[in-house]
C-alpha cells in the first residue's frame, strides 16, 4: 500500500486479530479530536445479547453518549458494524454495513445499512466494529490499515476533495500502488450537500474489477453523512488484509456451500421469471406500485401517472449496462447493484463529465421522480448523481422535493420566498437548481436541507401558513422523510411507517401487500402480529451483515405450499444454517426473533432516553392515513364513497365533500389510534409506548442503566 | 359470484380462467400464489385452469419493497 505522505497526527499499531466464528473479538475507538485511538474487547455478553452490526453500534453508542447528547455534540458518534455474517461470499447478500449515530433529523439513533466493501474490510483489517468520535479541529482522512496493522489519524491537505465521486478517485491515487490494491481498498465519505444539509449520507466503496473504476452504495437515511462532515472527517480508508471465502473462519464451510449453492439455483431459475433483480434490480417496482395505485405521485397524493411508463424497470433495463456482475458483494447472485455507465453530466460544477451513476434504485426513482412529477429518466439520473457524490439522501430530498412542489402549488410558497425557483411539480431544472444550492449551502437549498419538519415550523413561522395543513402534508415521522409508498389503504403499512424506531423508513415492515391486497391481516390483532413479526426479522438481518432483498425478491414457487408463506419459511430456515456455520451456535427461527427483540426494544429506550420514544412520537401525518385535499378526494371518489357506506352506514349523496373528507378522518385516525393499542400490546409496551421491565427482564436487556430510563417514564 | 380474497367479488362467467381473473383485478405482480377453494393452482397453469362459480379464489401476493 501507497504511503500516503499526510501528516500523522495519532497513529496506533495493533495486531490485527484472526477472524473466529465470524468474529475479531475487538472493535476500534478512534477520537477524531483529541487522536485517542483503542482496541476495545468484545464480551460473550456482547455477542450473546447485541449479536453484531446494529446491536453493536446501539450498545457502544449507549456508552458513548449522555441523555443530552445532540447529533452535533463531540461526544456523538457514527458507529458501522458488518455483523458476524458479513463478509461470508457463500451466500447471497451477506456483506452489508450498518451505520449508527444520533441524527440530525430526528433528533434519536439513526440506524442506516449499506452495500460495498467497507464493513467486511474492516473485519478484514481486524475490527467487529468501529466507533468515531469527537469533531476535529481540522480536516481529517482515518485509515485502518490492515496490512500493516496500523491505524493512523491523517491531516487532509487542502486539495483534498470533499464530493464523493472525486475524492474516491484522489484517495485511489494516494493509498493504492496498484490494481490488486485497489480491490482491498474501501471508502467511507459523504460531500458538499452533507456540509450543508442534515439529510447527508454516506457512500460506501467498492472497486468493480470489470469497470475498473469506484462504485458507490449509500446509507442514505437519517443525516449520517452530515455527522461526518460535522466532525471534518474527510473519508474512512480501510484496507483488508488479503481474503477469501473462509475468512471468517466458520464454524460449518460446507454448510455454508450447501446452503449458499441451493439458493443460488433458486435464484437463477425463478429470478428471470419473477421480478428480474439480476436485469432491472429494484427498479421494476415502479410500474408494479402504479398498478396497485401505491407509487407516491405529487407527494404522495396519488398513487398512479399516465406517465409512469417512461420511467419503469423496462426503461432502467435499457439503461443500466448489462451482463455485469453487480452485486455490492462478492458472491451475491440476486446481483441487483446496476449502474448507469458513461453518463454525461449536464448541470452544476461537473457538467461535461463522464460518469457512472450507480443506480437508480426503486426509492430513487419514485422519490425525485413520480413523487415530484418528474417522468424524465435523465433529469432522475442526474439527480441521483449528485445526490450521491454531495452526499445528500436520494429519499429525503424526494420528499422534501415533493413537499415544498405541493406548498408552491398551494400558494404557501412563491418565488419571493423560494429565491426565484418555480417550484411547480416536474420542474426538472429548478429541481436541480436546489441540489446545488444544497451543496453550496446557499439560498433556499440551505433551509430545505433541513428537511420537512423544520421546513413546516419555518414555513408556519415566517411564510403565515396554516399548521394543521402543512403537518397533515409534510410526509415526515419523528422527523425522517418517508419513503416512497402511499399508504393511505394499508393500516398496518401506515404503523409500518409510525410505530418504527427511527422514522418513517419501509425497512422495518412492508406490509402492504399482506394487507391491503391480500387481505390476510384484518383485525386489529393479525395487524400487531405482523408489526411485531416483520420488523424484529428486519432488524435481524442487520445484525448479522445481510441484506434482506435474497430473502424475499425472487422465491421458488414451492413456498406457496408453506403454512405461512409470507414469511417464506424455506428462507428463513437458509438463515438458520448460515448463522450456526458461521458462528457454531445452535438456533432455530425463533431464536432469530428474539435476538432481535432484545435488540429492537433496546433502540427504543434508546429512544426515551434521549427524550423521544413515547406514544406522542408515533403520530404519522394525516396523508399517510387518507385524503386531505379535495383533489385527492375526486381523484378515488368511488372507492372513499363506497367506504363510507360499508365503514360508517353514511350516504355519500347526502354529504359534501367536506363533511366526507371530515368523516374519513376522524374514522382512519381512530383506526389508527387502535392499530398503536394493538402493536403496543403485542410487543409488551404500556399504552404510552414504553417496554414494561418485565419485557426487558424477559428479554435479557434488564440493565440497571436501562431499566432506570423505563422507570422514570412509567406511573408510580 | 367470485370472491377474491375474501373481500372484493366478481361476476361469474362459463370458462372464466385465473388468469383472466388476475388481468380483471389487475394483478400484474408476478409473484403471486392463487388458490380455489383452497387448493394452489401451478403458477404455469393460469391461463388453463377454469375457476367454477361461488369459488374461494385467493391471491396472496409475496411481499416485495425495499
Ligand atoms: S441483493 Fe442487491 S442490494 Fe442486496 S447484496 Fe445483492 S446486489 Fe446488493
Amino acid at each position: 500500500m501507497n504511503s500516503p505522505d499526510l501528516p500523522i497526527r495519532a497513529e496506533f499499531v495493533y495486531d490485527p486479530a484472526a477472524l473466529e466464528l465470524g468474529y475479531t473479538g475487538q472493535t476500534l475507538y478512534v477520537n477524531v479530536e483529541t487522536g485517542a485511538v483503542e482496541a476495545r474487547p468484545v464480551t460473550e455478553e456482547m455477542k450473546r445479547t447485541f449479536v453484531g452490526g446494529r446491536g453493536f453500534d446501539l450498545w457502544l453508542l449507549w456508552q458513548a453518549v449522555h441523555d443530552a447528547t445532540r447529533w452535533s455534540d463531540p461526544e456523538n458518534e457514527i458507529v458501522i458494524s458488518s455483523g458476524p455474517c458479513g463478509g461470508i461470499t457463500q451466500y447471497p447478500g451477506s456483506g452489508k454495513s450498518i451505520a449508527a449515530t444520533i441524527s440530525p433529523l430526528t433528533d434519536i439513533v439513526i440506524d442506516s445499512n449499506a452495500g460495498g466493501h467497507f464493513g467486511p474490510y474492516l473485519k478484514f483489517a481486524g475490527w467487529d466494529a468501529l466507533e468515531l468520535q469527537g469533531n476535529a479541529t481540522e480536516e481529517v482522512i482515518v485509515l485502518i490499515n490492515g496490512a500493516s496493522g496500523r491505524v493512523q489519524l491523517l491531516a487532509a491537505p487542502p486539495d483534498c476533495p470533499t464530493d464523493t465521486h472525486a475524492l474516491g478517485h484522489w484517495l485511489n491515487a494516494r493509498f493504492a500502488e496498484s490494481e490488486n490494491e485497489r480491490e482491498l481498498l474501501s471508502f467511507v465519505t459523504a460531500g458538499k450537500g452533507s456540509e450543508h444539509s442534515y439529510m447527508g449520507c454516506l457512500n460506501f466503496s467498492l472497486y468493480d474489477r470489470k469497470r475498473r473504476d469506484l462504485r458507490y452504495k449509500q446509507a442514505g437515511r437519517g443525516g449520517i453523512g452530515t455527522v461526518l462532515r460535522h466532525k471534518r472527517i474527510k473519508a474512512l480508508v480501510v484496507r483488508a488484509r488479503p481474503f477469501k471465502g473462509d475468512s471468517n473462519q466458520p464454524a460449518d464451510i460446507d454448510q455454508l456451500k450447501a446452503t449458499g449453492a441451493e439458493m443460488h439455483r433458486e435464484i437463477a431459475r425463478w429470478d428471470p421469471v419473477q421480478n428480474r433483480m439480476r436485469s432491472r434490480g429494484t427498479a421494476y417496482l415502479v410500474q408494479t406500485m402504479d398498478d396497485y395505485d401505491l407509487l407516491p405521485v405529487m407527494n404522495f397524493q396519488y398513487g398512479q401517472h399516465p406517465d409512469t411508463p417512461q420511467i419503469n424497470g423496462d426503461v432502467w433495463e435499457q439503461r443500466y449496462t448489462q451482463n455485469l456482475p453487480d452485486g455490492c458483494w462478492y458472491g451475491c447472485t440476486v446481483a441487483c447493484a446496476h449502474a448507469v455507465d458513461n453518463y454525461e453530466v449536464r448541470t452544476g460544477p461537473y457538467a461535461g463529465t463522464q460518469v457512472i451513476v450507480d443506480g437508480p434504485e426503486y426509492e430513487t426513482v419514485a422519490g425525485v421522480g413520480s413523487n415530484c412529477g418528474i417522468f424524465d429518466p435523465d433529469t432522475i439520473l442526474e439527480i441521483n448523481f449528485y445526490c450521491d457524490t454531495y452526499g445528500i439522501d436520494t429519499i429525503s430530498f424526494g420528499t422534501s422535493l415533493a413537499f415544498v412542489m405541493e406548498c408552491y402549488e398551494a400558494g404557501i410558497l412563491d418565488r419571493t420566498m423560494t429565491g426565484g425557483l418555480d417550484l411547480t411539480f416536474g420542474n426538472s431544472a429548478a429541481a436541480l437548481d436546489l441540489l446545488h444550492q444544497i451543496a453550496q449551502g446557499e439560498g433556499f437549498g440551505l433551509l430545505f436541507g433541513k428537511g420537512v419538519r423544520k421546513m413546516k415550523a419555518h414555513f408556519a413561522e415566517h411564510f403565515g401558513a396554516e399548521p394543521a395543513f402543512l403537518e397533515d402534508i409534510g410526509m415526515e415521522a419523528k422527523g425522517l422523510e418517508y419513503s416512497e409508498y402511499l399508504t393511505k389503504e394499508s393500516l398496518a403499512q401506515q404503523g409500518g411507517y409510525g410505530l418504527t424506531n427511527k422514522g418513517a423508513q419501509h425497512d422495518e415492515a412492508w406490509l402492504i401487500f399482506m394487507d391491503q391486497i391480500n387481505n390476510q391481516i384484518p383485525s386489529f390483532e393479525d395487524k400487531a402480529e405482523a408489526l411485531h413479526y416483520f420488523p424484529m426479522w428486519r432488524t435481524w438481518f442487520s445484525l448479522c451483515g445481510f441484506c434482506k432483498l435474497p430473502w424475499n425478491d425472487v422465491v421458488d414457487p414451492k413456498n406457496a405450499e408453506a403454512e405461512e408463506p409470507a414469511k417464506i419459511p424455506h428462507h428463513v430456515e437458509n438463515y438458520v444454517e448460515i448463522f450456526s456455520g458461521v458462528t457454531g451456535r445452535e438456533v432455530t427461527a425463533d431464536d432469530l426473533i428474539s435476538m432481535s427483540e432484545s435488540v429492537y426494544n433496546f433502540q427504543r429506550v434508546f429512544n426515551l432516553r434521549l427524550g423521544k420514544g413515547r406514544r406522542e412520537h408515533d403520530a404519522i401525518p394525516y396523508r399517510s392515513a387518507g385524503p386531505v385535499t379535495e383533489a385527492e378526494y375526486h381523484s378515488r371518489q368511488a372507492r372513499y364513497d363506497r367506504q363510507l357506506k360499508e365503514w360508517l352506514g353514511l350516504d355519500p349523496e347526502a354529504m359534501g365533500v367536506d363533511e366526507k373528507l371530515a368523516a374519513h378522518r376522524a374514522y382512519r385516525m381512530e383506526q389508527y389510534e387502535k392499530l398503536i393499542d394493538a402493536v403496543y400490546a403485542r410487543r409488551g409496551w404500556s399504552a404510552d409506548g414504553i417496554p414494561s421491565p418485565e419485557t426487558l427482564r424477559r428479554l435479557g436487556i434488564d440493565y440497571p442503566e436501562v431499566l432506570a430510563v423505563v422507570k422514570a417514564q412509567l406511573p408510580e | 359470484m367470485i370472491t377474491i380474497n375474501q373481500r372484493d367479488e366478481l361476476p361469474w362467467q362459463a370458462g372464466m380462467t385465473v388468469q383472466e381473473i388476475l388481468d380483471t383485478m389487475s394483478y400484474t405482480f408476478p409473484r403471486v400464489i392463487v388458490s380455489i377453494d383452497g387448493v394452489v393452482v401451478p403458477h404455469d397453469k393460469y391461463a388453463v385452469t377454469p375457476v367454477p362459480d361461488d369459488a374461494d379464489v385467493r391471491v396472496i401476493h409475496l411481499m416485495a419493497g425495499g
